[in-house]
């Protein structure tokens, strides 16, 4: 069956991405965090290829190990380690308490959208879930690269052209943030408070 | 097919990633935390379009990369410019650097 | 590969595009913005940027009346590129909002730039882009669109926020709403994935007809899938954040007090909007047939937050974290309207709504134009001692903030009191006098807020404060662009106070969009 080698496999890519996560939580070190991240992305890329999202798979890789990660390395070793660690936030206060509670909160939210419904247990999520509306099926014969591209261009060519919109946002506002003007002269607004 | 355990693992990276987020101090950290539910979303996506034989799931979840990336540009950007004139400030207002 | 190129057909939706004027013209504008400014950098200085977003946004305004006669031909619903947008009277009205807000912050900025040192097309830019995310965001019928919407709309405000590159307290409120935003889209977009499994549609008006078919079926959703209810309170979250609801409000005190006020002045109003219309649009389109499952949470969400921001505002010295609590219980109030649209009063308190946003971006776009042209150089003049004797040393600054303040507060006469009329008469027809009743009570401590600042301005200083009143009064230098921003904005208050028909039926036509697609 092949039904035991996904298992396996999901059990041991599922490990990883937890694994990953946990380290990018838990790590003091700022470099240690992002290993552990590429490690958590390539776990998920690997759920990814058993779900037979191939093409999601490889732009995982691609894009979130390849790019985000080195985006990231790349800022702690320009802010420099230690100096990383000291760009910090002060959020709420309260903080921690506060984040245990929406945690769980949150954890209960999900858990309970997976299992509360229906007869419960695994039959439970299968049977919240709608099948009728699908509009774009699978097909197994065709490449994946492929489907992908026709329903991007077809149902989701809107979608597509917002993205664009996007990420020239998002160029034009971090150039414009790290534009290096106006350091001489900055006003500094009460010291100490807020982000600190 | 497995869905059920696919959905539990995001739900379980997704809360990770918020933990992460209202407890790290350090803004590069909160912004891998923010990459870790933003993956924990894909999973559940492709989960589901794969459980529905639609494609439609590994569409959004290409968006949310494309989303993910540009996020984390800006948020490093802003990142680097706290960072920039704290340094340029520190010798003056050591303080702000704490608190 | 080309024989493989030859077989593929692909079925490319048809685009109408004219009735996308609106969109292409402020993203494009916006591209044309950066490049042109880029390539000339004389044209950097100066009044251009704002001029052409002025520009932009005018010729947006103009062409509603044209795509308007071309929706009311086609039945008054428009599906638009396979589906992904609807433009009808609903999306119309919110691009109205937008583009009014654009003209509005645009005329603020150019003198706030000018005044500050700061140089900058990138701000114009961030707007026009902005504001064409708020519209996908209105129009969107799909939750791709929505979400992407979404994220162009904040991402560019995150920055805009940011961007006073000479002050840490910018930079700390922009990486603040940044943080907290991102995890809101987050989850937002956790919920998105939710509904997705649980319809199998990213379509509104699938989604509804897949709840609708397992309505009619006799299967509730609230047993058969707690999959589609935790999906639809993660969405509560992510827009509840942007609209800035209690509980999800704890960002929106130290951003507005941080971030430059005319960028405030943009969240205020264009943000706000966009995030409600986006909650409109899903909720009352997509899940307006479960209302009985998501009614409490609203109602609840409603409840804290005119609560929780009257009584915050109270204690305030700082006019912009003032304003930013009573934002606050504006969203509540809009919360209501919605809560009585939930429950039975569809017609009136969808309508209550759509009036509320409309009103209460007027409202805000003319009081934080007038609190940028009182915040004077470095923006620093907002506490409440800064606004002692305003009405001596300006009375026409002072006059026209103390309209847009009372309209806030709902006096009658002015758009206000129509606003918070509508929705307390739509929460009492849906008979849910417990929540009327608290939001009124909400309404007068609210008032007592906008008072205090009236009487501050009004006030005869004291022999000994005097001297100081009069010098920050005496250095309040007022732009004609900016007079001219805060004259319209309290023009607009005092023509739809009046007569709350003004214009036609805009108002009633965007809900008849809006309830048509369920």
């Amino acid at each position: 069956m092949g039904n035991v080698a996904e298992v396996i496999v999901f059990l041991i890519s599922g490990a990883i991405v937890l694994g990953g996560g946990l380290g990018v939580i838990l790590n003091r070190n700022p470099v240690h965090a992002a290993l552990s991240l590429i490690a958590s992305f390539f776990g998920v890329a690997v759920l990814f290829i058993s779900q037979e999202a191939h093409f999601l798979a490889f732009v995982q890789v691609v894009v979130y190990g390849g790019a985000i990660v080195v985006l990231f390395l790349f800022v702690i070793m320009l802010l420099g380690v230690d100096r990383a660690e000291q760009v910090r936030v002060e959020q709420l206060s309260m903080q921690r308490p506060l984040a245990i509670v929406t945690g769980v909160m949150l954890f209960g939210l999900a858990m309970g959208g997976l299992f509360l419904s229906g007869p419960g247990g695994e039959e439970g999520a299968v049977a919240a879930t709608g099948q009728q509306s699908a509009m774009v099926p699978i097909d197994e014969t065709e490449p994946n690269v492929r489907q992908l591209g026709l329903d991007l261009f077809t149902r989701n060519v809107l979608a597509f052209e917002a993205t664009a919109i996007l990420l020239t946002i998002a160029t034009v506002g971090a150039v414009v943030l790290v534009r290096n003007e106006g350091a001489e002269d900055l006003v500094v607004d009460e010291p100490g408070t807020s982000i600190g | 097919m497995l869905l059920n355990q696919f959905l539990g693992l995001a739900a379980i990276l997704f809360c990770i990633g918020v933990y992460g987020v209202l407890t790290r101090r350090n803004g590069v950290m909160v912004l891998m935390s923010i990459e870790l539910i933003l993956n924990a979303v894909n999973i559940n996506l492709v989960a589901f379009g794969a459980y529905q034989g639609d494609v439609g799931g590994q569409v959004f979840a290409l968006f949310v990369i494309a989303v993910a990336a540009a996020e984390v540009g800006v948020g490093l950007a802003i990142v680097l410019l706290i960072y920039r004139n704290r340094r340029s400030i520190d010798v003056s207002e050591a303080d702000l650097l704490q608190g | 590969m080309l024989a493989l190129l030859a077989q593929t057909q692909v079925q490319i939706p048809e685009i109408v595009w004219s009735v996308l004027w609106p969109i292409v013209l402020l993203s494009i504008g916006g591209v044309l913005l950066i490049t042109a400014t880029s390539i000339s950098p004389r044209l950097r200085v100066g009044s251009f940027p704002a001029a052409m977003t002025i520009v932009l946004a005018g010729a947006s305004l103009v062409t509603l009346p044209l795509i308007w006669s071309k929706v009311r031909d086609g039945g008054g619903q428009l599906p638009v590129i396979a589906d992904a947008i609807r433009i009808d009277a609903f999306t119309l009205l919110v691009t109205g909002i937008m583009c009014a807000s654009l003209i509005v912050v645009s005329l603020l900025l150019d003198d706030y730039l000018r005044t500050e040192g700061l140089d900058g097309p990138e701000w114009y830019v961030l707007l026009l882009m902005s504001a064409t995310g708020g519209i996908l965001m209105a129009a969107a019928n799909d939750l791709i669109v929505t979400f992407l919407g979404l994220e162009i709309l904040s991402i560019a405000v995150y920055v805009l926020a940011a961007l006073h590159l000479r002050r840490t307290k910018s930079q700390e409120a922009g990486f603040k709403y940044f943080i907290l935003g991102a995890l809101s889209s987050a989850i937002f977009l956790y919920g998105i994935a939710m509904i997705y499994g649980a319809t199998g549609s990213l379509r509104l008006t699938d989604i509804a007809q897949f709840i609708a078919s397992g309505n009619s079926a006799g299967l509730s959703p609230l047993t058969e899938s707690s999959l589609l209810l935790a999906g639809m309170a993660m969405l509560l979250i992510g827009f509840g954040f942007k609209i800035s609801a209690a509980p999800f409000h704890l960002w929106t005190p130290d951003v507005y007090e941080g971030a430059p006020t005319p960028v405030v002045a943009f969240m205020a109003s264009a943000v706000k909007a966009a995030g409600m219309a986006g909650l409109l649009r899903v909720f009352i389109v997509a899940f307006g047939v479960v209302a009985e499952d998501w009614r409490p949470v609203v109602g609840a969400m409603a409840i804290l937050s005119v609560v929780i921001g009257a009584a915050s505002a109270l204690g305030q010295d700082n006019v912009k974290r003032m304003l930013a609590y009573s934002s606050i219980v504006h969203a509540g109030f809009m919360l209501v309207g919605l809560y009585a649209a939930a429950s039975g009063a569809a017609q009136t308190g969808t309508r209550s709504v759509v009036f509320y946003l409309f009103a209460y971006a007027v409202m805000s776009l003319g009081t934080f134009a007038a609190f940028t042209l009182i915040g004077g150089r470095g923006d620093q003049n907002h506490s409440l001692s800064a606004y002692v004797g305003l009405s001596r040393s300006n009375p026409m600054v002072a006059s026209l903030l103390a309209v847009l303040l009372l309209a806030q507060a709902g006096m009658p006469f002015t758009i206000g009191f129509w606003a918070k009329a509508r929705v307390i008469i739509a929460a009492a027809n849906g008979e849910n006098y417990v929540v009327a009743a608290v939001a009124m009570v909400a309404a007068v401590v609210a008032a007592f807020v906008y008072l205090r600042l009236i009487v501050t301005m009004f006030m005869i200083s004291e022999p000994d404060e005097a001297g100081e009143a009069e010098a920050s009064g005496a250095q309040l230098r007022i732009s004609r662009s900016g007079l001219f921003a805060l004259g319209i904005a309290a023009a607009a208050t005092m023509i739809w106070g009046l007569f709350p028909g003004f214009g036609g039926d805009w108002f009633g036509e965007a809900t008849r969009a809006l309830l048509e697609l369920r």
